[in-house]
């Protein structure tokens, strides 16, 4: 399994597991219940992780000789 | 006739405009009409997936939700992040699939890669029933905007059949070019109009967002997270889930995806496309806001939550800006359904039992079958009192039961036969027809309880479309292993200049002349 295939996965486990353990309105952060926050960062987070998987891929397919498009 | 009125007409009129201007000049043959030439490049794919994705459901619906259910909303926010995550990967496979072999939709994909006619036309037509509820809820919301927005003047039930005449019009006039001009538009007039009201609302009513939570959890503990009766984590995760999967599995969304230029375009876009998400959250606030401002709303009536409190906090003029972005949202999605639909009834139902039928014909037949398919849409708003969130999700857990099979053919080919395919969509898919779809409300119609009473929490509130999805993948597989090195899978390379359908037996000589 590749880094990158890791990375993507957080975002399943972070919102799909996660969710038992931050439902809940408090605390509140930046003004928002702590529910919808959770599910707010992993919006945020999830394009960050895409991003550097796209990178990680970029670089993999530099690697193997630009072959691959 | 008011102003509000007047606006979200000057903006209907300028959509129709650009439709009309897209198409001129060019020769509209099927491909053009449906896939627009293949020639888009990321900017455009983007608007186009954003357009499609950014429907009535978002708009009226995330609000509604939200007054209906409070955190159950979230899951709004959710299920795209996800799916998008998931089209990294899904999205260029399937366009390399389907690009060489020069393949329109998603029941095309079906066809070459079980090598079943009949295996195309089960997926059209569970494809079509999805996009059936999914279209209605558009024709709902726009029947909401201008019955609201006129003061009562034009009936929900009028609206809704100025709406199903406006949408087929735009889509035989236009096709996907003008879908995608108007897409433009109503992101831009979107994006402003709900990040706006999202901040202005909590802002002008409460001083901040932060205390109209603190008062939304005075009047309501715990209303702002995920309730313990029904709308629970559990369903939360598996509602989430079964979007998630079923978001690409849309025949209109599969369209998309071969629209592209090149398959890097679906990867950068999986990139910036969960940020477009967070768009949902101010929706969300709007109905917070709806909550404490606009409270007595029936349960059938949540989805009026956006508009209503709009009408009381702005003028008219604006409340018809609020209004044009949600007719714009309703028009895109919609005329992204009808095309599909039609395409879908006219190629691979009508041709795959006739095919020998000429290209004119289909063609013909496809534009012909826009209105027919918005009548059905139309009978299907006036047959059931649901909300907008209810039907999308019934349209979920139909379309979702196509993933299983699409998965398996692009990860392992050869794992699922033929029969296993047809066996586990269509087990899947009755499962899902069992259901009772009574009650008005997300928490008493998508759940297994509804179903099956008495059940531990745990299982009660799994989201129905899950359970059905879990029947269809024991299904495939075991259905699939009994009847393994009957059917061959077609996974070879093609050549760009190899007629498709070759193997299947569909007259060669039409694919050519396109290619």
């Amino acid at each position: 399994m590749k880094v990158q295939h890791v990375l993507a996965a957080l975002p399943f486990v972070g919102i799909l597991v996660g969710m038992f353990f931050a439902n809940s309105v408090e605390p509140y952060v930046l003004g928002l219940p702590f529910a919808m926050f959770w599910v707010v960062m992993w919006v945020v987070v999830s394009a960050g992780l895409m991003a550097v998987v796209y990178r990680l891929d970029t670089r993999d397919r530099a690697r193997a000789g630009g072959d691959r498009r | 006739m008011n102003v509000a009125l007047l606006v979200i007409i000057a903006f209907l009129a300028l959509a129709v405009g650009l439709a009309l201007l897209a198409r001129r000049g060019r020769d509209m043959d099927l491909e053009q009409w449906t896939a627009g030439g293949r020639g888009f490049g990321a900017i455009f794919v983007f608007l186009l997936m954003a357009g499609e994705i950014y429907s009535t459901f978002t708009f009226l619906g995330g609000a509604g939700l939200v007054y209906g259910s409070g955190g159950a909303a979230y899951y709004i926010l959710g299920y795209g992040t996800l799916a998008y995550i998931l089209s990294y990967w899904l999205l260029p496979a399937v366009w390399r699939y389907c690009t060489p072999r020069k393949l329109l939709s998603q029941a095309d994909f079906f066809v070459a890669k079980y090598d079943s006619r009949s295996l195309g036309v089960i997926v059209s037509v569970v494809a079509v029933a999805a996009m059936i509820p999914y279209l209605a809820l558009q024709l709902k919301g726009l029947g909401i905007i201008v019955s609201s927005t006129s003061s009562g003047t034009i009936s929900a039930t009028a609206a809704v059949w100025i709406g199903a005449l406006v949408l087929s019009l735009y889509v035989v006039a236009s096709g996907i070019h003008g879908s995608a001009w108007t897409a433009a538009i109503k992101d831009v007039l979107t994006l402003s109009v709900v990040v706006f009201i999202g901040l202005y609302l909590p802002i002008h009513y409460f001083g901040s967002i932060g205390a109209m939570f603190h008062q939304v959890q005075d009047a309501k503990p715990g209303f702002a997270a995920l309730k313990g009766d029904q709308l629970s984590p559990v369903w939360f995760s598996s509602t989430v889930l079964l979007t998630a999967l079923g978001f690409y599995m849309w025949p209109h969304t599969f369209g998309s995806a071969l629209t592209a230029r090149n398959e890097d375009v679906f990867r950068r876009n999986a990139i910036f496309m969960p940020l477009y998400q967070l768009l949902i959250a101010f929706v969300l606030l709007v109905g917070f806001v709806a909550v404490l401002r606009l409270p007595g709303l029936g349960e059938s009536e949540t989805d009026l939550a956006l508009l209503g409190i709009s009408q009381r906090a702005f003028p008219d003029w604006f409340v018809g800006l609020i209004g044009s972005a949600g007719m714009l949202c309703a028009l895109v999605p919609g005329s992204m359904l009808l095309i599909a639909s039609a395409t879908i009834v006219a190629r691979n139902v009508y041709r795959g039992l006739n095919p020998h039928a000429s290209d004119a014909t289909v063609t013909t037949l496809t534009k012909l079958l826009v209105p027919v398919v918005a009548l059905g849409a139309v009978a299907f708003v006036f047959a059931g009192g649901q909300t907008i969130v209810t039907l999308l999700l019934l349209g979920y857990a139909l379309v979702t039961q196509l993933f299983p099979a699409l998965l398996w053919s692009l990860v392992r080919p050869g794992f699922v036969t033929r029969p296993g395919a047809i066996a586990g969509i269509v087990v899947g898919v009755g499962v899902v027809a069992a259901m009772t779809f009574s009650g008005a409300t997300p928490g008493s119609s998508t759940t297994l309880d509804a179903l099956v009473g008495g059940l531990p929490a745990w299982l009660a509130d799994l989201n129905l479309g899950v359970v059905a999805l879990g029947v269809n993948v024991v299904v495939t597989a075991a259905v699939s292993a009994g009847t393994r090195g009957s059917a061959p899978v077609d996974d070879r390379p093609v050549a760009a200049d190899e007629p498709r359908f070759a193997r299947t037996g569909e007259p060669a000589r039409q694919r050519v002349r396109q290619a």
